[in-house]
């Protein structure tokens, strides 16, 4: 599964144009069946993506830049942002380290129960984020499995930043793994096999043979995985409370704004937050468009050797 | 010399009748990182979950089966899945017709386009939630359309379908886009050929071959759809028996302090998350038997 679905989001293979389409043949359409189904997408496509995304920024400029300043220097967006800021920074590098450890026992070794173990990584993007911050609840919830003792020695998982973390590794648990598994698998083990018989230790190897050649997959996970951590809403909303000013994540500070019929400063952090997903999906875009660059070279230079 | 103890060089010892639970490798670390995923994994994922089914049995089995079967969670039920399989079918549909547009012709800002079909994995659900209630409430720029018509889209489950319609928009798109583009031309040449007419050619040549892909991505939509939560809150209204989808219901019960019938609902839908996991991975053994991947 994870193999397939790493696929999903990488659209490099799209990216060639397929020469059939400069004109009329056999193995075409005819050229208004073709505008037809450019239309239909586009229609499909701007109604879809394009109009919430301009909505979003239409309606946060809706009552001026004072108002929109005004919004995102708020005391309690700041608090926040500083809260999103630190829940993905602390879930991203502990799925990093993670994805690492995982990709490299699946990728390299052959285990019995491989294929459950590829199954189970995937397992969180199949629960619901509801349920993700739901089983949390139920064993650090006051009623909790572990409420009484956390209680005693006065520990505060729920309703507090911990839970916050924890909700935000559970969703976004599987990202680096999903997109090191397949890449590792492709790469085979002759590389860092070399390494190991010319007397490299195993961190010489992991740094100097395998982390170069897997950084740009790395990096395009760690992205993704950014995105997701910080635009959590479902799982981190079961486990936060909602305390203004102390336990409200970004996407949480935008609920209470709309709620509270706030609508500019509601979408004044939301623009925020979809600058951020626009950003991303730049940089995606560019690394795919580097790897297919690199891909392409090195299927030129096999080529002409 | 480390080298001669791998297996894959010397493949005749897997011959040997007791056969070792991982293949010996020249390679380190297996043993450390290994144990690290699968401690960090259980920690995380793995018992916190547990701990879910074994709360929702902690209710007596009569008051566990009214949780899940009564007549409220029955409707939201009907609408999560109802509203996620309409969602699904508008996405197969129209999936199928932007990856084709964007691997088969091409057009001016073909990139960018191809770029924005991830939006939805990009957007933070809760903005995309506020969004489309922006757009389609009565007095938003197309809700106020429809209200001429007397038709309300917010607030009613065409909301509800619209917000899952765009989480689950990428997927078809990026399942079919690979495989159609991997097709090779000679088949349709051949088919052509061969006499058959373009239509012919579509439903008999390509469908069938793209069929597989067009499968998972619809339930991969799917599944996404139904645990969804951040995009739908905002524009479903919320209304028992009408506009209230299954998460949603186990987020009131918590505020209830009803973890009991929470964990009964969660465990419904982790039961259909594993399902629908198992089909997705049925499909793409088959899928991959189909192409020979």
């Amino acid at each position: 599964m994870a193999g397939v679905i790493s696929n999903l989001g990488h659209s490099s293979t799209a990216i060639k144009t397929s020469p059939r389409a400069a004109h009329q043949s056999a193995t075409s359409e005819a050229r208004w069946i073709r505008w037809t189904l450019i239309s239909i997408a586009m229609l499909f496509l701007a109604l879809f993506l394009l109009l919430p995304l301009i909505i979003v920024f239409t309606e946060a400029f809706a009552k001026g830049m004072g108002v929109y300043i005004a919004a995102i220097t708020d005391p309690d967006a700041a608090a926040a942002i500083k809260l999103t800021l630190i829940a993905a920074g602390i879930a991203v590098p502990l799925n990093v380290i993670f994805g690492l450890a995982a990709s490299w026992a699946i990728a390299k070794f052959e285990f019995k129960g491989k294929q459950i173990a590829l199954t189970l990584i995937d397992l969180p993007f199949a629960v619901s984020p509801v349920v993700a911050g739901l089983i949390y609840m139920l064993l650090f919830g006051a009623q909790g499995l572990f409420g009484q003792t956390l209680m005693d020695h006065d520990v505060r998982i729920m309703f507090a930043v911990p839970g916050i973390v924890l909700a935000t590794v559970f969703i976004t648990f599987p990202f680096i793994a999903r997109e090191l598994i397949p890449l590792m698998q492709e790469q085979g083990k002759e590389q860092e096999e070399a390494a190991i018989t010319l007397g490299a230790n195993g961190w010489q190897m992991f740094f100097r043979v395998t982390l170069p050649s897997i950084k740009w997959a790395l990096l395009y996970g760690i992205i993704l995985c950014n995105a997701r951590a910080m635009g959590e809403f479902g799982a981190v909303s079961v486990v936060s409370g909602k305390i203004r000013g102390q336990t409200n994540t970004m996407p949480l500070h935008i609920e209470i704004l709309y709620n509270e019929y706030q609508f500019a400063a509601a979408f004044a952090v939301a623009s925020l937050l979809a600058l951020l997903a626009l950003v991303t999906l730049v940089l995606k875009s560019a690394l795919e468009w580097k790897a297919a660059r690199e891909h392409e070279i090195a299927v030129l230079e096999a080529q002409t050797q | 010399m480390s080298g001669l103890t791998s297996t894959d060089a010397l493949p005749h010892q897997q011959l040997n009748k007791k056969q070792p639970w991982v293949k010996k490798s020249v390679l380190p670390g297996f043993g450390l990182s290994f144990g690290y995923s699968t401690l960090y994994a259980s920690l995380l994922v793995f018992i916190p979950l547990a701990a879910l089914i074994v709360k929702s049995f902690g209710l007596p089995l009569d008051e566990l089966w009214d949780v899940v079967s009564n007549k409220r969670a029955l409707a939201s039920y009907r609408l999560t899945f109802g509203a996620s399989f309409i969602g699904a079918l508008i996405n197969l549909i129209f999936g199928f017709i932007v990856a084709w547009v964007l691997v088969r012709y091409s057009f001016p800002g073909k990139r960018i386009i191809d770029a924005i079909v991830d939006l939805p994995f990009a957007l933070p659900t809760a903005v995309a939630g506020i969004a489309l209630t922006a757009l389609y409430a009565p007095n938003g720029w197309i809700g106020q359309w429809f209200a001429l018509l007397g038709i309300k889209i917010a607030y009613t489950w065409i909301g509800v379908t619209i917000a899952l319609t765009f989480i689950g928009l990428p997927f078809v798109v990026r399942t079919v886009q690979p495989v159609l583009a991997d097709l090779e031309a000679e088949v349709e040449e051949a088919a052509a050929s061969l006499g058959a007419s373009r239509w012919q050619t579509f439903t008999r040549v390509l469908l069938p071959a793209l069929l597989p892909s067009l499968l998972t991505g619809f339930a991969l939509a799917f599944a996404r759809a139904i645990g969804e939560y951040g995009s739908v809150v905002f524009i479903s209204g919320n209304m028992p028996y009408r506009t209230e989808i299954t998460p949603l219901l186990i987020m009131t019960k918590l505020e209830q302090f009803d973890y009991a019938g929470a964990a009964a609902l969660g465990s419904v839908m982790l039961l259909f998350s594993f399902i629908l996991l198992l089909f997705i991975n049925l499909l793409q053994h088959w899928s991959h038997k189909r192409t020979g991947g």
